[in-house]
């Protein structure tokens, strides 16, 4: 039912003018990262050729342009940097305050973004070990892992 | 390639919202400021024009740049659009200097404009989070400040920098805005005021992070002939440059510093290089502008700096990766003084105060940074500079800096994805 149109102001004339859609999004290649997560795997991607080792998916190689093979990255790993964000994006706001890290593993020449949960944020640092966490029931999303302090494991 | 020349600038005063005004008429406003300034050029000497805005969210009208070609009055001349993030702006100015550097135009205009007030704050920085990979990094938590937090975490860590020295870079540039009626910001602050406002992203602070805009600016760049012919006192561009970096810091190598002429390997024989406490693509704009404009060690060679400090901490950082200092003496640079105006009381003891001001306009910390705009402030700014102008333009001299002969500007994106660097003489 049309409700009518919402004014903000008159002089200028401001109106409220909604919007929003619906995608069909495909992961495309990157797809077995998340069926992984389902499972309990972290996969990275390492190259074929030059046996760089991606800690994100990547199909190709960044350095040399060969295709990549998954391997499933260690379970745990250490925090390389970190930020606790007191606000964020609005669809985030309701989640404040949460706590970022990029993680760094043995084993994988580059990081991976994801939440660090289960600690006070004034007790976060670089190098603090970390283990990850898997959702039991899946939304197909990269926060479908998250990591906590592993001596809490 | 041949010599390109800057002719013209003009800017709207940058504000929270201008709700009275749309796109084109804030684009329109700068233009007539510009072509009032250059009184010898006429509308038909124009070859084309190159517009740059950031987000079609914020817009929500595609081909935008298109609406403001016809409301200038430009069509059916030749006309593109540019969107590269933060950087739009710089990559907009480095696009019209294409134009004219490869013979295509004889005048080329280049103008932005970002009208960012139509959402509010926080769905604004979700429409800017977009701007990170939305299958890996948006849905974690995206938020830019954390990202920049989360970066200079990671320079603490390395390199010893301090909040305080972050909050020495808020307190210079709102400072420097008090004498710019173009800025959003102005303010007298003090270390301690930046660190009790509000925190955003540990260990980033209100006053640590830019404000969203409404605004518009305008560049007009010729050859050589024209800007002879119409304009007294030109200013040549001398160097352009540009990088880029992988869309996701998380995938960012941990490997070598791309040196500059006046730095060593032995300078950085522990340093993992950019990781994600560096831009290398930052650095790559400075060496390519450097070699283009002939400039062997830039501190000793600039005049002054105009660079994108979105942040406190990235202007800290782009100290580093401009070659002003050694990668990790940023924090130490700030603290020495040599970023702020000679002549200005910033409530600081400063043992080097002036020696080569950075952001002498407020910089985006305090003139706002309406995104497509932006690089193009920081062009216009830098063309009143080396014309000897600031006076006329701002109404008062306290900005102008002293003999100034060259400058450089710097545009950034992303967490470092694309990044231009130009070097703009006085001739």
């Amino acid at each position: 039912m049309d409700k009518g149109t919402v004014l903000y102001g008159v002089d200028p004339l401001i109106i409220l003018d909604h919007y929003e859609i619906d995608y069909h999004h495909s992961y495309a290649q990157d797809s077995p990262f998340f069926v992984g997560l389902t499972k309990g795997q972290l996969l990275g991607s390492r190259c074929t050729a030059c046996g760089y080792t991606y800690a994100t998916p990547r199909a190709h190689c960044m350095g040399c342009g060969a295709a990549t093979s998954w391997f499933a990255l260690p379970l745990t790993g250490r925090v390389h940097t970190f930020t606790t964000c007191h606000y964020g994006g609005e669809i985030f706001l309701k989640e404040t305050p949460f706590t970022l890290i990029l993680v760094e593993f043995d084993g994988a020449d580059t990081l991976f973004l994801s939440r660090l949960k289960g600690i006070q944020p004034d007790a976060v640092r670089i190098g603090l070990p970390v283990i990850a966490r898997f959702a039991k029931a899946p939304s197909f999303k990269v926060t479908d892992v998250w990591f906590e302090p592993a001596d809490q494991a | 390639m041949r010599p390109v020349y800057m002719i013209g600038g003009g800017i709207t005063k940058f504000a929270k919202a201008h709700p009275g005004k749309d796109f084109r008429l804030m684009v329109k406003e700068a233009y007539d400021y510009t072509l009032h300034d250059a009184p010898r050029l006429s509308k038909d000497m124009i070859d084309g024009a190159v517009g740059s805005y950031f987000s079609d969210h914020f817009t929500r009208q595609l081909k935008a740049a298109s609406m403001v070609q016809d409301y200038l009055g430009l069509c059916p001349k030749p006309s593109k659009r540019i969107e590269g993030g933060g950087a739009t702006g710089g990559l907009c100015f480095q696009s019209a200097w294409e134009a004219v550097a490869s013979g295509r135009m004889n005048c080329c205009l280049a103008f932005g404009f970002e009208t960012m007030s139509r959402v509010n704050t926080w769905k604004g920085n979700e429409f800017i989070a977009l701007a990170s990979d939305t299958n890996f990094d948006f849905p974690v938590g995206g938020f830019y400040s954390g990202y920049y937090a989360m970066m200079v975490q990671r320079h603490m860590y390395e390199f010893g920098t301090t909040v305080e020295q972050m909050a020495m870079v808020s307190v210079k540039n709102h400072a420097n805005a008090l004498h710019n009626p173009y800025a959003q910001k102005a303010k007298r602050l003090t270390i301690k005021q930046v660190r009790e406002s509000p925190m955003v992203a540990t260990p980033l602070t209100m006053e640590d992070i830019c404000t969203m805009s409404d605004g518009a600016a305008v560049c007009l760049l010729a050859s050589e002939e024209l800007a002879e012919k119409v304009c007294d006192r030109p200013v040549k561009i001398t160097g352009v440059g540009s990088g880029s970096d992988a869309m996701r810091m998380a995938d960012r190598p941990h490997g070598k510093v791309i040196l500059l002429p006046h730095e060593r390997e032995s300078d950085y024989q522990h340093l993992k290089y950019p990781g994600v406490h560096s831009f290398r693509g930052g650095r790559m704009a400075a060496k390519l502008a450097y070699e283009m404009a002939g400039i062997r060690n830039p501190l000793e060679e600039l005049s002054f700096v105009e660079l994108h400090d979105a942040y406190t901490s990235s202007e800290i950082q782009t100290y580093e990766d401009l070659g002003l200092c050694r990668y990790g003496d940023g924090g130490r640079f700030i603290e020495s003084g040599v970023p702020f105006l000679p002549g200005l009381d910033y409530g600081l003891a400063l043992p080097n105060q002036g020696q080569l001001p950075v952001n002498p306009s407020g910089g985006l910390l305090a003139c706002g940074h309406p995104v497509g705009a932006t690089g193009l402030m920081q062009a216009v700014f830098a063309f009143w500079q080396l014309q000897g102008t600031i006076g006329k333009h701002l109404n008062n001299e306290r900005l102008q800096v002293k003999n100034a002969k060259r400058g450089l500007i710097h545009s950034h994106a992303g967490t470092g994805t694309y990044i231009t660097a130009s070097i703009l003489e006085a001739s």
